[in-house]
């Protein structure tokens, strides 16, 4: 389990990424927070995943980079079991979230809502944009109006999408834009209070301005929660990661501290191709 | 530059109507007739009816009589009066018990087939309720004379077992099918990405679809109900058979009532051809026609509404 004296610590000595002994320093720290062992996936037959074996710290931004069809996706719907829902799809393999394995959980929903995910494409439910930030709180019991304003306008400005909104919360969460509704569905997943937050190339529908601005918030949340980032630019990656891994073909090529990835101190010189864009 | 290359043809040359052209302009009129003919049955439909109403809405028609007196007696000799407010009544009653036994089943139904139920289950059942949808109507008739009413004599004590609650179940059972169909292309219209999104939240399967698939495909159910209900309104021969047709404001279940469209096809085939009675039933008719009319029109635009969204 978490030791709570840990796990609430910031990140304090990784605000500088580049510092080459802050791995060291976080393994001393820090506890696990997903230990991922063998993981395997297969849709009807085929593998999409295999041989995966990682592990991500409490209060790291992970990245993982990789290009289409390296099973970054099937590996984020495997941590909160959002297989379950996806026809075909077969998992091996085991996984530990905070120290219990998530096949042997009795409540799944409980895991998933601690565990907080972005669509690569801004899903919108069809409610008002107040309702949809305070959806997760209502599913947790919480119905007293002042406490869900709070929540709702703290997911929003952290988010960065509260100025934008905060005259018109009862208007459909569905008829913002493309860059709005992306900020509304993070503001949604903060609004779970996860332990984890896991972002699927959540810039895809995103202008330059605003991932920035995200990508600013997401540095703040690294001392609240742990945060997995699968992007598909790897500068993205460079920026945010403390570390990360590198996936292809359905393999985990190698994890390591994001700056040595890309000033080419790599086990495998197909990372350092990919980062390169020598291919993929 | 002046074209000289002999592989390039002139305008003259290929700006030629051949036997595709004219296939395709053959195919256009075709096309067009059939579709245009549909709307014209409909109109001629509609004057057809108006036409053979007309003498009696221009000369006798009393707004106050037709609709507000409950006296149906078109065969009195001396003084017939022609109210067809205990005919509203009927039908409006038996319609209602309709929708009330129908709407559960039928979202139940749909909920179960588009949210629960997967692979083989779920396509037997959807081509078991499209069978259950073209039963004809004079079956359920028949099923509500004699299997209904004793039933409904045995176990209410009553006299009589053709009545409200015999015509309203029978109806409800036979309207819900269609309705089950429509539901379920509602449901099915809800994007995955919703339901995922709401899943990720930590939503049980229950809350997915009370939070975010209902309220998405509200306008797709409501439009289910009221195609229901447009055919509740517009059913004859079940409602002829089950309802006992007795001409009644229904004060009970058990009441027996006589429905508008039922009135019409029990009666017209005994009217001399434009007499007052032949008239009336006729003007029920277009009475008939607007109010089926309207419905559908209504189910019709709540469902294109959630297309266009």
């Amino acid at each position: 389990m978490v030791n709570p004296d840990t796990a609430t610590k910031p990140n304090a000595g990784n605000s500088n990424p580049a510092a080459p002994d802050s791995m060291e320093d976080r393994r001393g720290m820090n506890t696990r927070k997903l230990e991922v062992r063998d993981l395997s996936v297969h849709y009807s037959g085929n593998t999409v995943l295999s041989e995966v074996t990682l592990d991500v710290w409490e209060n790291e931004i992970f990245g993982i980079i990789g290009p289409a069809n390296a099973g970054k996706t099937s590996f984020l719907k495997c941590i909160n079991r959002m297989n379950t829902f996806t026809d075909n799809m077969e998992v091996g393999g085991q996984i530990l979230f905070s120290g219990m394995d998530i096949h042997q959980l009795k409540n799944v929903y409980a895991l998933r809502s601690r565990i907080g995910v972005v669509f690569p494409l801004p899903v919108g439910l069809p409610l008002t944009i107040y309702e949809n930030v305070a959806l997760a709180p209502r599913l947790k019991g919480i119905s007293d109006k002042t406490e869900l304003n709070i929540i709702v306008e703290r997911c929003l400005t952290r988010a960065a999408l509260w100025d934008e909104v905060k005259d018109r919360l009862n208007s459909l969460g569905s008829l913002l834009s493309g860059g709005q509704q992306q900020r509304l569905t993070i503001a949604r997943a903060l609004s779970q209070d996860p332990d984890l937050l896991m972002l699927d190339e959540f810039s895809i529908a995103v202008d330059p301005v605003t991932t920035m601005r995200i990508e600013e918030v997401l540095k703040e949340l690294r001392s609240e929660m742990t945060i997995i980032l699968v992007t598909n630019l790897v500068q993205q990656a460079r920026r945010l990661a403390d570390r990360t891994a590198f996936f292809l073909d359905g393999k985990c090529v190698e994890v390591g501290e994001t700056e040595a990835l890309f000033e080419g101190n790599v086990e495998d010189p197909r990372t350092r191709d990919y980062i390169e864009g020598k291919f993929g | 530059m002046e074209r000289t290359s002999p592989a390039q043809p002139t305008a003259a040359e290929f700006d030629r109507r051949n036997l595709d052209w004219y296939i395709d302009k053959l195919v256009q009129i075709l096309v067009f007739i059939g579709g245009i003919s549909a709307i014209v049955f409909i109109i001629g439909i509609f004057a057809f009816v108006t036409i053979e109403g007309a003498g009696f809405l221009l000369d006798d028609f009393s707004f106050k009589e037709f609709f507000l007196s409950p006296f149906w007696e078109p065969s009195d000799e001396d003084a017939p009066e022609y109210g067809i407010l205990a005919l509203v009544a009927g039908t409006a009653s038996v319609t209602g018990l309709a929708m009330i036994v129908a709407i559960p089943f039928s979202l139940g139904a749909a909920i179960f087939i588009g949210e629960f139920a997967t692979g083989r289950t779920r396509e037997s059942l959807k081509v078991l309720v499209e069978l259950l949808a073209a039963i004809p109507s004079v079956v359920w008739g028949f099923i509500g004379l004699t299997i209904m009413n004793p039933l409904i004599i045995d176990l209410f004590d009553v006299p009589v077992g053709l009545n409200v609650l015999n015509a309203g179940v029978i109806l409800g059972l036979m309207a819900a099918p269609i309705m089950t169909s429509i539901a379920e292309d509602a449901l099915k219209a809800v994007p995955d990405r919703y339901r995922e999104a709401a899943e990720a939240l930590g939503a049980t399967q229950w809350e997915v679809i009370f939070k975010t698939v209902l309220p998405a495909a509200k306008n797709g159910l409501l439009g289910a109900v009221l195609l229901g209900v447009g055919r509740g309104f517009g059913e004859t021969m079940a409602v002829l058979m089950a309802t006992g047709h007795s001409v009644n404001i229904p004060d009970s279940l058990f009441d027996p009532v006589r429905a508008l469209t039922a009135t019409i096809a029990a009666e017209l085939g005994e009217t001399a051809v434009g007499s007052d009675h032949y008239q009336v039933l006729f003007t029920i008719g277009i009475f008939l026609f607007l109010v089926t009319f309207v419905i559908n029109l209504t189910a019709d635009l709540i469902v294109r509404g959630i297309r266009d969204q």
